[in-house]
Parts: structure tokens; C-alpha cells; sequence
């Protein structure tokens, strides 16, 4: 977290506070700055993150486009070509395939294929994730989809003050950034944030708490439940230590390795699907630089590999995982 | 799952195989890579390794019956579940749960040993909904050690054979290791696993440290004697305890040992190694292929220590075959450098490095065994200053190089030095030579070892 | 519009003086030169690739005049040789980019014929047909929003990138905010081995205008001159606030779509001949014979110029280095950053 001096001040709010003031505060300190996505202006964004503030910055910011998320992403491209600094929203992740070229074949290129000639300053930000009844299109984690792509930016914070940080490192950044935000932890996840503009480098873990047995590494919701579970654990005289990653591309290796090789055996959490998720990709990266740190295979503890996820309460529980899951499979990999 | 096991072929010419002997039973329980049937052709006797885990349900060939190169000889039925045994065989359950609940205590008082006991650990773990990972099976097919636990234990130079494991269903964990560690060579702490040590000539495994409690009542009668364990025969045991007892049996053991002079011989290795570590990507440059290359030279001199005994005549190699011995967990292996008197320092050094590598990732083939005409035997790595090796039947003598240590010597103009001491010991078969031969070897070889500096060129 | 017509009848300039149409012929001179040096190239196995732009040569040598250098912008589309010359490019960058070059605008990783260059105004641009057409439309917007008059977005494409969805929501997105952009629509009647009866219910694409509520314009993209009325009048709307303009070019294309191409796959010798009393290169030549804008003397100068300056700027471009296996590193993000930190 974002510590600062001793006459910082903090307001406590949840993760959709943290957006709105970190979008406000971007709107209000630089011009450049517009909005624009499916319901952002007149109805404040379906999670009220931009309410009001067509009504302060005017229309010709904060912009209600038709539902084309295609041209959604491709006009922002254009505008931070042109020398705009556009927020992009995708309503839902589950929405955002239909851009899917326009951010892995034209904002991730634009550097690079102009070889350097012009760039991209652009957000992309989309509430993904499950937990909330939201069936089969209104539940999806995509980053996996997009972590692949060099030239492209992700994170995925899970504390407001995090969320802060991060979000006005994606809006300084000179290239294409793509912010999640889980929505399950919109209102769910409260925290102290700092007052005033501040950044968290991308890139960068969090240790949220040290351990000695084992090592947890996950982003999202289920970092929240994570260290529930290590909490658990602590009582019954295990000890986790677990990471919140912050940052998917780029990932922090520094952290991870120094972790494994404290405790010698890595769990890795997400929602996400197993085959392939970022797990296969951290489980690659440890098994190559610290194999020989490792006291027991790397394990992944992620979601079953069917589509996220269906609509009716078993379906979903039985797709998502949950303190208890995850401290079980803490147990089992400390017990190794 | 089943799986057949085809006759296995030894040796590029080989077509068919015997079965020589059946180390498992039907309805026995074989591990992965244990060896559960006995092979052998014209050429050599070997072990054929199960290649899964699982319980042996069916032999299709008697013993002593040859059949064909692939022809099915056993089925294994696959399965994920582990015996509660470790390498060393059966051991009763409570013992495991009491090991566990008890683990050493480091004879120097500390508490060292940070992970808390598991509630027992032969409790099989509830699986998490989310878990995927099949622990027994994995257990099983991970009996060996983890990367941690064997970096650790080539670290610390500790057998983990030895160790009593406080992971899932007995598992030897990196925190066991290092516990061990901190205990001292004094204590628990068996065979070292590092290449070339103790060539082993009692060959018996040291046993695991035992937690029975001592007599009720701490009288000094002598009551009924707490009952030991007994460790069950792998077949590497049965073939070293076979061979040992031919080889005593049949050649009259003499011994014979020199001190030699090895101060010049160790600054010239030193002068090499990092050189060579470049050249060679990684290889260590040892005393080895240097004592392996006077060696060599002093056979061409005594060319009779390079012979064997036959019932028609000493037989005399015209070929110069090295065997060199390694101690390794499980088994003695003496691979062999081909045409080592063709080969130069540095060509020894490779070849032997090599072979080495080999043994230790148990990847020797029957090749790199056969063959030898003398063998060398590193021994000093663990402090030995004399040994008494039993010879490797079919050969005239075998030659060890025991530790080097600084000793004040008396110079040649009655001064003290402090110079780098070697003992060099040889067991000679008193049928094919006699002391007059074999200390005119040894003089050579001590002459040759200590004319060894860096000038040499490798 | 008035058409060209010949001798004898009077030309309609569209306030075109005779130094523009000069400059106009020369254009399409060039780019007839360029584009054949290309096939040239690849046909003496020096370039993998190259891609043709014959028939062309008005639609875009017309546009291009009407384009104001400094203040509009140009998204352009892989075929738009004329106009990236015609906004400023030389024949030296456009032979660097066909041999991959370090020193081309994009250091040599695009396929030739994807012009970018900052200082022109042209947008970078990736070979996915349609995905810049958004592009331009932001870059338009970014224009309104600092109100920004006496500037434009020109965006050019075929008939077949027509078809994507994305080209759909760019005109609406436009059309919806008056947006200071000119769609111009270069249809030659071919998307690749597609003719237009197999790409669209409704032939006429200029018609779709109506659509979006923004006004249409189809046009002979054979006649330079009409082609700069049409553009001009639309850029200028675009450029008064008065909101965007969809022009359809009529053109041919003559060639094949690419060196990688063999049209004779999917069409007759005899259609292309049959188009080929279109060309405009000859006819422009005879009007401005005709009209004595230029003599013969002259024309044959330039043509001996226009081959000169090709082969000067392929030698010069040949001449050059490639990238560097380092250079594959360069560029990916501001700083240096590997996926790991």
C-alpha cells in the first residue's frame, strides 16, 4: 500500500470510490483527459463511477458513445494518436472481444510498428469477475486473454488505495494500459487512501503478509480471500505468505522468487480458468529460475475450465472458490 | 492401469535375455525404478527398474527361461496409492507416526526444528474442491526428493535415506534436511551421497536413528533386547554382497601403502582448475585424473598389476581400462575410462567427469561398466588415511588415494616442512604378483605422483 | 462537376491553375513509376513484396491537391501510394519502407506500402482493413474538442473495407458529432477476388450516406480534377465545422492486388483491357496536351525526371542498412520493459 509521512491524510472508501476520485481528479488537473464508453455520461456508468460528471466537464468529455466497442477502443486509439489522453470503458469485460483487435493488433502496435513515430496513451478500464449472479457474459476474467500481448499493459489491483495508485500510473503511462477492476470488490473491499495524486509503480507486488511455509501469490477477489485463509492458517500454526500481485503484465519476479525461496513452495489463486491462466505463466517462471528452491510441486488453485460461470447459485459456487477452498489447498500443499 | 514389461535389451548385439532371477513376487508391491526381476545375457547380469509404481500382478517367464528382445515378461498394475514403506523397506506404521511426532533432537540443544509436527503422517489429506493434484499419487511417484531436499542434502553432504521425513506420508522435507544439518556429522547422519567417498568395503547402509525409549526403570539389568529393524535386500545389496565375498574368497588379499608427497602436485591443480572450469562449461578438475594418469604410467611399467589371474596362465591386458569406484545411495558402481592410457590429464578428467555425471543420474549403461583392468578409488574425500578396498574380481589389485593432509615431514637435509601428505594403499591379488611387484608399482607411482607440478602440462 | 473533356471544349479547372495541374500529372506520373519500380524490385527477387496502385492515379493525385500540408491529417490505406506522395512523401522514404530500410518511417517491421510519417501527417496504420477508419475519427474528434478550425481528417480505404463493422461505426460515431472528417471511399470495383456484386446488396456506396444523415458524393475518381472538386468542397465542410462528407471514387484497378496475387484467377483479360481505355495517366496527358498546359517536349521531360528521381531514390534507398537484430528490441514501450520485472 501506498505508505506515505505522518501528516498524510487518508479517507476510507471502497474500490468504486477509488476510481471515481482517481477519474475526477484526472478530468479536473488535465484537459487532454476525456471519457468515453456506453452509459458514461448522462447515467454516471452502470456502477455510478462517473456520476455526474458529464454534468461538471460537459458532454464533449465525457462521452456516451453507441454500443460498439470495436470503435469504442479504435476512436480512443485515434484520439491518443492525436494527442488526447482518453479513458476508454468497456462496460463489462464480457464486452470487450469485439475490441479485441483494436487493443492487441492496433493500441499495442501503434509504437511499435511506427517505430516509435507514434504512440498510445491510452486506459482501457472494464469491471471484470464473478460472485455476483452474473451468469455466463457478465462474469468473465480476460486477462489471461491479453497478458500475452507484448506492448500491452494489465492490472488488476484489489485495495482502493492500490487502486488509486495504480490507476493514475495507467493515465500517466505513454502506452496502452488495460485496468482491471473486479466488480465484486466495487463496493464489497474498503481501505484507507491517501489524500492527493500519487503512483504506484506497474509492475510491482504487494506483500500483504509474510510467512515462513508456503507461498500464496494471487490478484483480485480472491487475494481478499487469500489472506482470510492465511489468516485461518495462522491459528492453526501454518505460515503463509501471501502476495497481491497488483500487476499482470508486467509481473514482479523479484517478489515471487524471493518468496519461493524463503518458504520453498508456491500456491498460486485465481478465478480464472486453470488451462493457461496467468498461474501456467508464473508456475513457468519459477520452475525455470528456482527449481532447485523447490520443496514441493507448484500448485494452482483456479477455476475448473468450463465458462465462467453459470447462473444458478450452485453453478456459481461450485465455479468459484472461497476462503475455505483455498485454505484447504493451503493445508494440503504445507502438509506436503 | 496395467502395464507389460517387455525383455529389456542389454547391449547394442543382444537379442534375448534370461530371466535370472524374480525380486518380486505377484501381489507384491514394486515402486518406480525399484528393481523388481533379474536379468542377464551372454554379457552381464543387470536389474530391470519397474518403470511404474503399482503392485506386480502377473510373471509370464519362469526364471531361468530365455526369451526373445521385447517379449513380454511381467505385468505391474498401475497404481496411485503409496506403501507406507520407505526405500529400506517395511517399517511398522506406529514407528512412522512416532517419528513424526517425535522428530531428532539436535544433540547441541538447539530447536532447530522450526515446522510443527503434522497430526500424523500417514493421514491422507482432504482433498480441496479446487485441488486437482492427486497427493498419494503424487507422493508415490515423488518418493524421490524434491530439488530443495536434494540440493539441500548434496549441500550438507547428508544421507537422506537416513532421515526420518515429517512431510505428507513420510516425505523427506527440506526442512528435515536442514534440521539434520544443524545436528552434526556425530549424529544421525549416514553414507555421504558425495561421488567418490568411501568405496564402502563393509557396504552396509547405517541405519535410521531410532527412537526407542531406553528400558522402563533405568535398572542395570540386562532385560529383553529392544527389537532392531531389519532392512530388506535391494538387489544392488544382494549383487555387492555377492561379489565382495568371490572376490575375497577367490583372490588372497595383500595390502601395501605409500606416503606421497603431493604438495607440488596440488598447486599444479590449482593452477588448472578455473582454467579448465571455463573450457570444459562447468566440469571440476579433481586430483582425480591426475592420479588416474600416474596410474596409468606405472601400469605400463609393471605391466603385471595390469593382468588377472586364470586357471591357464596370468593373463595380461594389452588394453589399459580404469575402472573408478562410486559410492553412490543406492548401489557401487565401478565405470569404466576406455583406453585410459591414450588419454592426457585433462582427456582423463573430462572422461571421468563424465562418467561420473553419469553414475550419479543413474544413466550408466552396461557399456560403461565392462571392461576394466585396474581400478582407483577416490577415498580421501571423507578423511580416510588408509583403506583396505577388496579388489574388483578379474583384476590384479585396485588402488586407492586416501585424504590429503598437511603433516611436518623430514626434508631430505634433515629439516621439518609442513607439505601436503597423500596415503596411496593398494590391494594386490597374491596370485598374479607378489610384494616384490607390487611395491615396485607402488614406489613408481609414488615417484610419478610427486614429480607431478605445475610445469605438467595437462 | 464538369468532366475533362478534350480539345476544343473548355476545361472546367475547378479553380485549379495550371502549376497545380501540372503538379497533379507529375504526381500520377510518379506514382505509375513507383508502383511498377516496386513490381520491378520483386520481380528481380530483390523485395518479397509489393503491392499495386495502377487505375489509381487520379483518384488520389486529385485528392491529395485538395489535402491543406501542416493542418490536415491523412489516414490512409495500403493502396494510397498516390496520396502519400501527393501529401509530401518522397520517393527515397517510399523506397526505404519497400526495401525495409532502418531508416524508413517504421525501421523496416511493416510491410511495405504502410506509409506513417508524423511530419505529413499521416497515420500510422496496420494491415487490418477498416481498424484505422476509428482511428481517424478520434484523431478528428481530438481536432473538434481543442476546436480546432481550418483542420480535417481525410480517411481513405477500398470498397471492400466498406464491409467491416468497424468502418459502420466510424461513419455513425462522425456523423453522430459533426466530426471535421471526409470518408473517401476508393472504389475500383475489386476487393481482392471479390467484385462488388458479391460484397454489397446495394452497389452505389455513396448512397449509404443518407444512413448516417451526412451528405454523399459519387464521382469519377478517372478525372483528377473532378476528384478535387468533390474532396475539396468536402474537406472544406470538414474543416468549417460543417461535419463529414462520404465520396465515392469510381475507379479500376488494372493490376492485380499484390505481387502475391493472380487475378486472372477470378477475372477476364479482356474485362481488364476493357477498363484500360479508362486509364488515366494517358488521358490526363491528352488534356493537358490539348489544352497546352503542357507541350510535348515537356511531358517527355517529366517522364525523363519522374524515371530519374525513381531510379536516384532506389539506389539511394538500396544503398541503406537494414535494421539490426538489436533494433527488434527498440520501441515496444517508452522505457525498457520486459513482460517480468
Amino acid at each position: 500500500m501506498a505508505v506515505s509521512s505522518p501528516t498524510q491524510t487518508t479517507q476510507l472508501m471502497n474500490n468504486v470510490d477509488a476510481v471515481r476520485a482517481t477519474l475526477y481528479d484526472a478530468m479536473k488537473n488535465d484537459p487532454r483527459t476525456v471519457i468515453l464508453g456506453e452509459d458514461v455520461g448522462a447515467r454516471g456508468n452502470v456502477f455510478l463511477i462517473t456520476k455526474d460528471f458529464a454534468k461538471e466537464f460537459g458532454p464533449q468529455r465525457v462521452i456516451d458513445t453507441p454500443i460498439a466497442e470495436a470503435s469504442i477502443v479504435g476512436i480512443a486509439v485515434g484520439m491518443a494518436m492525436e494527442g488526447l489522453r482518453p479513458i476508454a470503458e468497456i462496460q463489462f469485460a464480457d464486452f470487450i472481444y469485439p475490441a479485441f483487435n483494436q487493443i492487441v493488433g492496433e493500441a499495442a502496435k501503434t509504437r511499435y510498428r511506427s517505430n516509435g513515430e507514434y504512440t498510445c496513451p491510452l486506459v482501457i478500464r472494464t469491471p471484470y469477475g464473478g460472485g455476483v449472479r452474473g451468469a455466463l457474459s457478465h462474469s468473465v476474467s480476460i486477462e489471461a486473454l491479453f497478458y500475452h500481448v507484448p506492448g500491452l499493459k494489465i492490472l488488476a489491483p484489489a485495495f482502493p488505495a492500490d487502486v488509486k495508485g495504480l490507476l493514475n500510473a495507467a493515465i500517466d503511462d505513454p502506452d496502452p494500459v488495460l485496468f482491471l477492476e473486479h466488480k465484486k470488490t466495487y463496493r464489497l473491499i474498503k481501505g484507507e487512501v491517501p489524500d492527493g495524486h500519487y503512483t504506484i509503480p506497474i509492475g510491482k507486488a504487494n506483500v500483504l503478509k509474510e510467512g515462513t511455509q508456503l507461498s500464496v501469490v494471487s490478484y483480485g477477489l480472491y487475494v481478499h480471500w487469500a489472506l482470510e485463509a492465511a489468516q485461518q492458517l495462522e491459528a492453526e500454526g501454518i505460515s503463509v505468505e501471501v502476495i497481491d500481485l497488483r500487476s499482470i503484465r508486467p509481473m514482479d519476479r523479484t517478489t515471487i522468487l524471493q518468496s519461493v525461496e524463503k518458504t520453498r513452495k508456491l500456491l498460486i489463486v485465481h478465478e480464472d480458468n486453470k488451462f493457461g491462466g496467468i498461474g501456467a505463466e508464473i508456475s513457468a517462471m519459477v520452475a525455470e529460475e528456482a527449481l532447485f528452491s523447490l520443496d514441493a510441486p507448484i500448485r494452482r488453485h483456479c477455476a475448473p475450465d468450463v465458462p465462467a460461470m453459470g447462473y444458478a447459485e450452485p453453478l456459481e459456487h461450485e465455479y468459484m472458490s472461497s476462503p475455505a477452498k483455498i485454505a484447504d489447498a493451503m493445508r494440503e500443499l504445507a502438509r506436503f | 492401469m496395467a502395464t507389460t514389461i517387455t525383455m529389456p535389451q542389454l547391449g547394442e548385439t543382444v537379442t534375448e535375455g534370461t530371466v535370472a532371477q524374480w525380486l518380486k513376487k505377484p501381489g507384491e508391491s514394486v515402486e518406480k525404478y525399484e528393481a523388481f526381476v533379474e536379468v542377464s545375457t551372454d554379457k552381464v547380469n543387470a536389474e530391470v527398474p519397474a518403470p511404474v509404481t503399482g503392485t506386480l500382478r502377473e510373471v509370464l517367464v519362469k526364471e531361468g527361461e530365455t526369451v526373445a528382445t521385447g517379449t513380454p515378461i511381467a505385468i505391474i498394475d498401475e497404481v496411485g496409492a503409496a506403501t507406507q514403506s520407505n526405500a529400506h523397506g517395511t517399517e511398522p506404521t506406529q514407528q512412522v507416526a512416532n517419528a513424526a511426532a517425535a522428530p531428532p533432537k539436535p544433540s547441541n540443544g538447539s530447536t532447530a526444528h522450526a515446522a510443527p509436527a503434522p497430526q500424523a503422517a500417514h493421514t491422507a489429506p482432504t482433498p480441496a474442491r479446487h485441488a486437482e493434484l492427486d497427493i498419494a499419487g503424487l507422493e508415490a511417484a515423488l518418493r524421490m526428493a524434491s530439488p530443495a531436499v536434494r540440493k539441500l542434502a548434496r549441500e550438507h553432504r547428508i544421507d537422506i535415506r537416513a532421515l526420518q521425513g515429517s512431510g505428507a506420508n513420510g516425505r523427506v522435507t527440506a526442512q528435515d534436511v536442514l534440521t539434520a544439518a544443524q545436528m552434526g556429522p556425530a549424529a544421525a547422519v549416514g553414507q555421504a551421497i558425495a561421488i567418490g567417498t568411501n568405496f564402502g568395503a563393509t557396504g552396509a547402509p547405517v541405519m535410521p536413528p531410532t527412537h526407542a525409549k531406553p528400558p522402563a526403570g533405568g535398572t542395570s539389568t540386562y532385560g529383553e533386547p529392544i527389537p532392531g529393524t531389519t532392512i530388506p535386500l535391494n538387489q544392488a545389496r544382494r549383487i555387492i554382497a555377492q561379489r565382495m565375498v568371490e572376490s575375497k574368497h577367490t583372490a588372497p588379499h595383500a595390502w601395501s601403502m605409500v606416503e606421497v608427497d603431493v604438495t607440488n602436485l596440488w598447486k599444479w591443480r590449482q593452477r588448472e582448475k578455473d582454467k579448465f572450469d571455463h573450457e570444459t562449461g562447468g566440469l571440476k578438475l579433481t586430483m582425480l585424473p591426475f592420479f588416474i594418469r600416474a596410474v596409468v604410467e606405472s601400469l605400463a611399467a609393471f605391466p603385471l598389476m595390469n593382468a588377472r589371474f586364470t586357471d591357464e596362465g596370468i593373463y595380461v591386458n594389452k588394453d589399459v581400462n580404469i575402472g573408478i569406484a562410486i559410492g553412490l545411495a543406492t548401489n557401487l558402481v565401478v565405470p569404466v575410462v576406455k583406453h585410459a592410457d591414450q588419454l592426457s590429464i585433462k582427456g582423463l578428467a573430462v572422461a571421468s567427469a563424465q562418467l561420473i555425471d553419469k553414475a550419479r543420474r543413474n544413466k550408466l549403461g552396461v557399456d560403461d561398466l565392462a571392461g576394466g583392468t585396474f581400478t582407483v578409488n577416490n577415498n580421501g574425500s571423507n578423511g580416510s588415511i588408509a583403506s583396505a578396498p577388496i579388489i574388483n574380481g578379474g583384476q590384479a589389485g585396485i588402488v586407492t588415494m586416501e585424504a590429503m593432509v598437511k603433516r611436518p615431514v623430514v626434508t631430505a637435509d634433515d629439516a621439518i616442512a609442513i607439505r601436503s601428505m597423500m596415503n596411496v594403499c593398494l590391494s594386490l591379488d597374491h596370485r598374479v604378483v607378489d610384494g616384490y611387484v607390487a611395491s615396485g608399482f607402488l614406489a613408481d607411482l609414488k615417484r610419478r605422483l610427486e614429480a607431478m607440478g605445475p610445469t605438467g602440462v595437462l | 462537376m464538369a468532366k475533362t473533356d478534350t480539345k476544343g471544349k473548355k476545361l472546367e479547372r475547378n479553380g485549379l491553375s495550371d502549376e497545380q495541374l501540372r503538379a497533379i500529372f507529375r504526381n500520377m506520373l510518379l506514382q505509375r513509376q513507383l508502383d511498377n519500380r516496386g513490381f520491378q524490385l520483386n520481380r528481380q527477387g530483390k523485395i518479397p513484396f509489393a503491392l499495386g496502385s495502377e487505375g489509381h492515379e487520379a483518384l488520389q493525385a486529385g485528392a491529395a491537391m485538395a489535402f491543406h500540408r501542416g493542418k490536415d491529417l491523412l489516414a490512409p490505406y495500403y493502396r494510397d501510394l498516390g496520396l502519400a506522395l501527393g501529401i509530401g512523401l518522397t520517393p527515397y522514404e517510399i523506397l526505404l519502407s519497400l526495401f525495409a530500410r532502418a531508416a524508413d518511417h517504421n525501421g523496416g517491421r511493416q510491410f511495405p506500402n504502410h506509409y506513417s510519417s508524423k511530419a505529413a501527417g499521416l497515420m500510422s496504420f496496420s494491415s487490418i482493413l477498416a481498424a484505422h477508419i476509428p482511428h481517424a475519427v478520434g484523431a478528428a474528434y481530438a481536432m473538434k474538442y481543442r476546436g480546432e478550425r481550418g483542420r480535417a481528417v481525410l480517411v481513405t480505404c477500398g470498397d471492400g473495407t466498406t464491409s467491416e463493422g468497424e468502418w459502420h461505426e466510424s461513419v455513425n460515431f462522425a456523423s453522430i458529432h459533426k466530426l471535421p472528417i471526409v470518408f473517401l471511399v476508393e472504389n475500383n470495383l475489386w476487393a481482392i477476388s471479390t467484385p462488388i456484386e458479391h460484397q454489397m446488396g446495394q452497389p452505389e456506396i455513396w448512397k449509404r450516406a443518407a444512413g448516417y444523415g451526412i451528405p454523399g458524393h459519387r464521382f469519377n475518381g478517372f478525372d483528377p480534377i473532378e476528384t478535387y472538386g468533390n474532396v475539396n468542397e468536402a474537406l472544406d465542410r470538414a474543416r468549417s465545422g460543417g461535419g463529414p462528407t462520404l465520396l465515392e471514387g469510381m475507379c479500376y484497378r488494372f493490376l492485380a492486388h499484390s505481387t502475391d496475387d493472380n487475378d486472372m484467377t477470378y477475372r477476364t483479360k479482356e474485362e481488364v483491357d476493357a477498363h484500360r481505355k479508362d486509364d488515366p495517366v494517358p488521358l490526363f496527358e491528352r488534356v493537358l496536351l490539348d489544352h497546352e498546359i503542357m507541350s510535348a517536349a515537356d511531358v517527355e521531360q517529366l517522364k525523363r525526371d519522374v524515371l530519374r528521381e525513381t531510379n536516384e531514390a532506389t539506389d539511394r534507398a538500396e544503398a541503406m542498412p537494414y535494421p539490426t537484430a538489436a533494433d527488434l528490441y527498440t520501441h515496444l514501450y517508452e522505457g525498457a520493459w520486459k513482460p517480468w520485472q
